[in-house]
């Protein structure tokens, strides 16, 4: 019934204690929005704070040290109160309205993408069936109000600034979905959730070690995703030493630090899918979690120790995710920044053609393990499950009902009625 | 009121009031934003109508791809910044009237259709939410998974119509379509570069 | 919610586009009206998909018009931008040539 909202563990946990349908479901959304929303916001006050630490490290300073103790911790809390501050500017030039509202599109694309990022097993707000197809979507999004903030300003620095982001945003997302699909055809699924699961045990069931095309997919993965965050040495649209600050060159206080979260943001956002599509996820990489949550799903009261083998999951989800952003860091602070005909080059004449052909081999990997190297097999069955497209689907046991029940169908006016609750009683266990 | 009505109207007065605002304002970016608020709002309203791979797709080659191909078509085109093409207030009038028009003809059109004799009248399949979980394994209990029976449906098999029935006896689904408008894809890709690229040897002459 | 309202949606949004084919004469104004057009009968698609027992055929038909929307789309804005070189504006009323 309702996709957006269907929150299920916690909306029919109220259910269960007599709310109604509507204020259930309500009450569970506002819940995880403002889980979310915590972490949206938390996560770019640590992120910042890295930045600045990392960046000093690597250029031989110390960087922040004062504010919160020797490690200046509260460092970016202090930037956000002085932002909050400041006086809300729009310059003389600006169409008003699009100044003002392109910050929100930024932040409002960048926050969606949270939606359907799961952040465990089970820890997400809404388990999409098409999950890394959304997460994409949404952050493709970005970019439009990149482009208006750009064009809206009234100033030439923001105005190139957003036609570079354009050109290079569109081009670059080529070449992300198509390093995404790997995985995803190796897989069998777009939902991260599942993605998640095939990848448990040790770490050879990693996707990344699965074959030599995803191996090499997760590293020109990683390059695009960095771009199209528009971080260095791909920061084009933002280029300080040619357009004053790019398209944000006219923005002030809490308008520009709205940039600033979404960007940090979806740093993190693209490395999590990396996670999940190549870096096992939640899982440890030597099988502990699912030993665990496996003896703990026998006993009695298992559910509070799969609970907390939940949380840890968590934990080592953004241990993961958090180390691939200070990679990103480290990265942008090393290498120099391109000339934009050079980025252009990079994604059309190299990650394109590299992304298509890593594709076609990812396809035919499968396929040819299974006719041409019968007797190798179990070798290379040690790395994961390499399984022609589409075999998984048929070899899952729920098939052999699916024949069953199919034979059996009833005349429509009775399968509808099958009761909500029935159909809702086989979702995935969630976590809060 | 359900949470479910709730929504659908809020997204659906965003998708008139975007479309309005398209029609109204005189701006071509500002015309672009409320294209994106509609098409967006409408990404929603697929999600409500349990089309969530629709809804996705929608959302990432309309409103991600489509539209930004427009702006950057807007910002090329537009001879000084923020540059407007005034509708005269004659036109104006007489599209208000055509559209008032138009638009209460469809509405009557809509009423007067008993839709509950017409969908009983094409009681074919299964509801797509109950087929699906039968017919796939995976992560089925929830309504609006339809991306694996759409992939499905691709290739012939219709997991909606029940895997054994009439409809899959001559498997050819929608795979050759889906090889046309990718073929279609590839020669628009071309053309439009053709068509876009500067002929800087014309305008010498 | 049932079908109606879903349909009166879907011709708001076809009016919308209707009327914005008609009266802008930027030619980008045109391409937006089209794409309203468009997008009010993936509505519909949607919707009959949703509330009636005929399948995926409607989501299926969705589909190909988002994919042949974005082809349109890159046509339309190649022809405008080789009409935006020739007479350096992008007014439809100014592509009077064959009048005569």
């Amino acid at each position: 019934m309702m996709p957006l909202l269907a929150v299920n563990s916690i909306g029919e946990y109220l259910v269960s204690l007599d709310f109604s349908e509507s204020i259930a479901f309500t009450i569970a959304a506002s819940i995880h929005v403002g889980l979310v929303l915590t972490f949206f916001g938390v996560a770019p006050l640590i992120f910042i704070w890295l930045e600045r630490k990392v960046a000093g490290r690597i250029q031989d300073r110390l960087g922040p040290t004062r504010v919160g103790g020797r490690f200046g911790w509260l460092q970016t809390l202090a930037d956000g109160v002085k932002l909050i501050q400041k006086e809300d500017l729009c310059p003389e030039e600006a169409d008003k309205m699009l100044f003002r509202v392109s910050p929100y599109l930024v932040f409002v694309a960048s926050f969606g993408a949270f939606i359907a990022l799961p952040f465990g097993n089970g820890f997400v707000a809404q388990n999409l069936e098409v999950g890394l197809f959304f997460i994409l979507a949404l952050m493709s999004l970005e970019v439009l109000g990149v482009v208006f903030a750009g064009y809206s300003s009234g100033s030439k620095w923001a105005l190139f600034g957003g036609m570079r982001e354009a050109a290079q945003v569109v081009s670059y997302e080529i070449p992300m979905a198509i390093c995404a699909l790997i995985p995803v055809i190796t897989a069998g699924t777009l939902n991260l959730v599942e993605i998640g699961h095939l990848q448990a045990g040790l770490f050879t069931n990693w996707l990344v070690l699965n074959s030599p095309f995803t191996f090499f997919a997760f590293f020109v993965y990683f390059t695009v995703a960095t771009a199209s965050v528009k971080r260095a040495p791909f920061d084009l649209a933002e280029a300080e030493s040619e357009l004053v600050a790019g398209f944000h060159t006219e923005y002030s206080g809490i308008r520009w630090s709205y940039f600033f979260m979404a960007e940090y943001a979806s740093m993190f956002a693209v490395s999590g899918i990396a996670t999940f599509l190549f870096l096992g996820g939640w899982h440890d990489g030597l099988g502990l979690i699912d030993l665990l949550d496996k003896k703990l799903e026998l006993t009695a009261n298992g559910w509070i120790g799969q609970y907390i083998v939940n949380v840890i999951g968590l934990a080592i989800f953004i241990t993961k995710g958090t180390g691939l952003v200070f990679f990103q860091m480290w990265v942008r602070w090393t290498l120099p920044r391109l000339r934009i005909d050079q980025v252009m080059m990079t994604c059309l004449k190299y990650l394109l053609p590299i992304s298509c052909a890593l594709f076609l081999g990812a396809t035919v990997w499968p396929l040819a393990i299974y006719s041409v190297l019968p007797k190798h097999r179990t070798v290379f069955s040690l790395f994961g499950n390499p399984t022609p497209i589409g075999d998984r689907l048929y070899r899952k046991p729920a098939v052999a009902k699916v024949v069953e029940k199919t034979v059996k169908l009833e005349p429509i006016a009775e399968t509808t009625s099958v009761p909500a609750a029935e159909l809702h009683g086989k979702v995935q266990p969630k976590a809060h | 009121m359900t949470g479910h009505q709730l929504l659908f109207s809020i997204f659906a007065l965003t998708t008139c009031g975007g479309a309005l605002a398209v029609v109204l304002s005189q701006n071509v970016v500002r015309m672009a934003f409320w294209l994106i608020i509609s098409l967006g709002a409408s990404a929603g309203l697929f999600f409500l109508l349990n089309a969530d791979f629709v809804g996705t797709a929608q959302l990432l080659v309309y409103v991600g791809g489509t539209l930004v191909l427009l702006v950057f078509g807007v910002m090329l085109t537009a001879s000084g910044p923020f540059s407007d093409f005034k509708t005269r207030p004659g036109e104006t009038f007489m599209a208000g009237i055509v559209a008032l028009s138009l638009l209460l003809m469809m509405v009557f059109t809509v009423c007067s259709v008993d839709w509950k004799k017409v969908v009983a009248a094409t009681n074919q399949g299964v509801p797509i939410s109950t087929a699906q979980s039968v017919a796939t394994g995976f992560n089925d209990s929830e309504e609006g998974n339809t991306a694996r029976p759409l992939g499905m449906a691709l290739l012939g098999i219709r997991v909606d119509h029940g895997i054994d029935s009439g409809a899959n006896a001559n498997r050819i689904g929608y795979l050759l379509p889906f090889e046309i408008a990718s073929m279609h894809l590839l020669v628009v890709l071309i053309g439009a570069a053709y068509l876009a690229r500067a002929k800087r040897r014309v305008q010498e002459i | 919610m049932d079908l109606n309202c879903s349909l009166f949606v879907g011709a708001v949004l076809f009016v919308a586009g209707v009327v914005c084919m008609a009266t802008k004469r930027n030619g980008i104004g045109v391409l937006m009206g089209v794409e309203l057009v468009l997008n009010a009968a993936n509505l519909n698609f949607v919707a009959f998909a949703n509330y009636t027992r005929l399948g995926l055929d409607g989501q299926v038909f969705s589909l190909f018009v988002i994919v042949l929307a974005a082809a349109e789309a890159a046509v339309a804005l190649a022809i405008a931008l080789s009409f935006y070189n020739n007479h350096l504006t992008i007014d439809v009323d100014k592509a009077n040539q064959l009048q005569g």
